[in-house]
């Protein structure tokens, strides 16, 4: 049956795998660097006031760059540690695109080549373009 | 309230919500938002970064053991993930220039109707002669059942395409996965059986909410204190839930949480209407 869709069903089944495989991981990695930070996160502020979340502060209150969080990280920073983890857990959907291609072009799909380059140049132009406005 | 009283009860919020979310098929990240913005008192800003995450994880999480099952449709997921990105950067720019009020009163009324959605008969056959559009982009596809696999075609690509456009926006508008709007396209307008709905549209939320969350990132919505018991507690909440899935067969707490969640629907519309965040 699959061989109706595809002509090579091994590489397409292997593929799938390693995607499972890589979304799996990605969520995984991520969540222990959440959960690491946040362990020190709680160490070290658990006992202050919480801050006014009912107010909007945006940028000021930092780690909204990537220069920024690996900064925070690099000083072994509670908050820059969870921002990593953060930024881990976007990457991840990420990264499932560029495995995709990778499967297309074994398969040398090419309309398919072409439909996920272009899903990836659209997170490419939303994480480069500058739209935080 | 120290923080570390906060986290703890917004991590067992989370998991409830996790948990809820899963049940019903809504989402976890659809449930933190009423938490964080009515029980909490949280902007809206820092609860919509928070649920984007929480999105993702979940996404991410439960699509890895579908595609490994082989039902997700990965290459209709690319194709319509398209129409989802593109609609997400949109959302997310569009969101700088719209009141939270706008946004809380949109975020009710797209809960209600999601809440209508997981409610309501689910396709279940596999239509067997598709448009040529949907064989020219070779999206019909097979899935395997208990006996064998069902061929399973489809159809009204372009109307599945906008719907999905539309979707994207209010994931990035709103920071939730709109999976009722994403099964709505798949399901009712391409003709596509439940089970490959569902998983493909689990499988898409996860870059849909990534194209929005990296500007959100670059905003500052997504705080550090918020995103960690949110994330973890949602994840776990999911998990949870995915395992009790597969042992009792919720229809009667599906019914309770979405008639629960009507009525956080309205608080959110109601304080919105009245300027409350």
């Amino acid at each position: 049956m699959k061989n109706l869709i595809s002509k090579t069903p091994r590489a397409d089944q292997d593929i799938e795998r390693l995607i499972g495989l890589q979304l799996r991981f990605g969520v995984i990695t991520a969540s222990l660097i959440v959960l690491i930070g946040g362990l020190i996160y709680l160490k070290q502020f658990g006992a202050l006031a919480v801050p006014h979340y009912h107010s909007f502060t945006g940028t000021k209150a930092g780690y909204t760059s990537l220069g920024e969080i690996f900064k925070g990280v690099y000083a072994a920073n509670a908050k820059g540690l969870i921002e990593l983890g953060v930024v881990g857990l976007i990457i991840t959907p990420i990264l499932r695109i560029a495995f995709s291609l990778v499967g297309f072009i074994i398969e040398k799909d090419r309309l398919y080549i072409w439909i996920t380059v272009t899903v990836l140049a659209i997170m490419m132009a939303s994480i480069f373009g500058g739209l935080k406005i | 309230m120290t923080i570390l009283t906060f986290t703890l009860i917004l991590l067992g919020g989370a998991y409830v919500a996790g948990l809820v979310g899963s049940l019903t098929g809504l989402g976890g990240g659809v449930v933190v938002i009423p938490l964080l913005t009515l029980v909490f008192h949280v902007d809206i800003r820092y609860a919509i970064g928070a649920a984007l995450l929480a999105a993702i994880a979940n996404s991410s999480g439960a699509a890895s053991a579908y595609v490994k099952e082989g039902i997700t449709n990965i290459r209709l997921g690319m194709f319509l993930e398209i129409a989802t990105t593109i609609g997400a950067v949109a959302g997310a720019v569009i969101a700088v220039y719209t009141p939270t009020n706008t946004i809380a009163i949109l975020f009710g009324a797209i809960l209600l109707f999601s809440a209508f959605m997981t409610i309501r008969k689910k396709n279940q056959e596999a239509l067997a002669a598709g448009s040529n559009m949907a064989l020219k982009l070779k999206l019909n596809s097979t899935y395997p059942a208990k006996d064998g696999e069902v061929v399973y075609q489809l159809k009204n690509v372009g109307a599945g395409f906008s719907i999905m456009t539309l979707a994207g926006v209010l994931s990035g508008l709103l920071g939730i996965g709109s999976g009722a709007l994403k099964v709505l396209a798949m399901d009712s307008t391409m003709h596509i059986p439940f089970k490959v709905s569902t998983t493909t549209s689990n499988f898409m939320i996860g870059v849909t909410a990534a194209a929005s969350a990296v500007i959100y990132l670059q905003r500052g919505y997504m705080d550090a204190g918020i995103a960690f018991p949110v994330v973890l507690g949602v994840l776990a909440g999911a998990f949870t839930g995915s395992k009790l899935l597969t042992r009792l067969d919720p229809k009667v707490l599906k019914y309770i949480f979405c008639l629960a969640i009507s009525f956080v629907a309205l608080e959110m519309i109601y304080n919105g209407y009245y300027h409350q965040f």
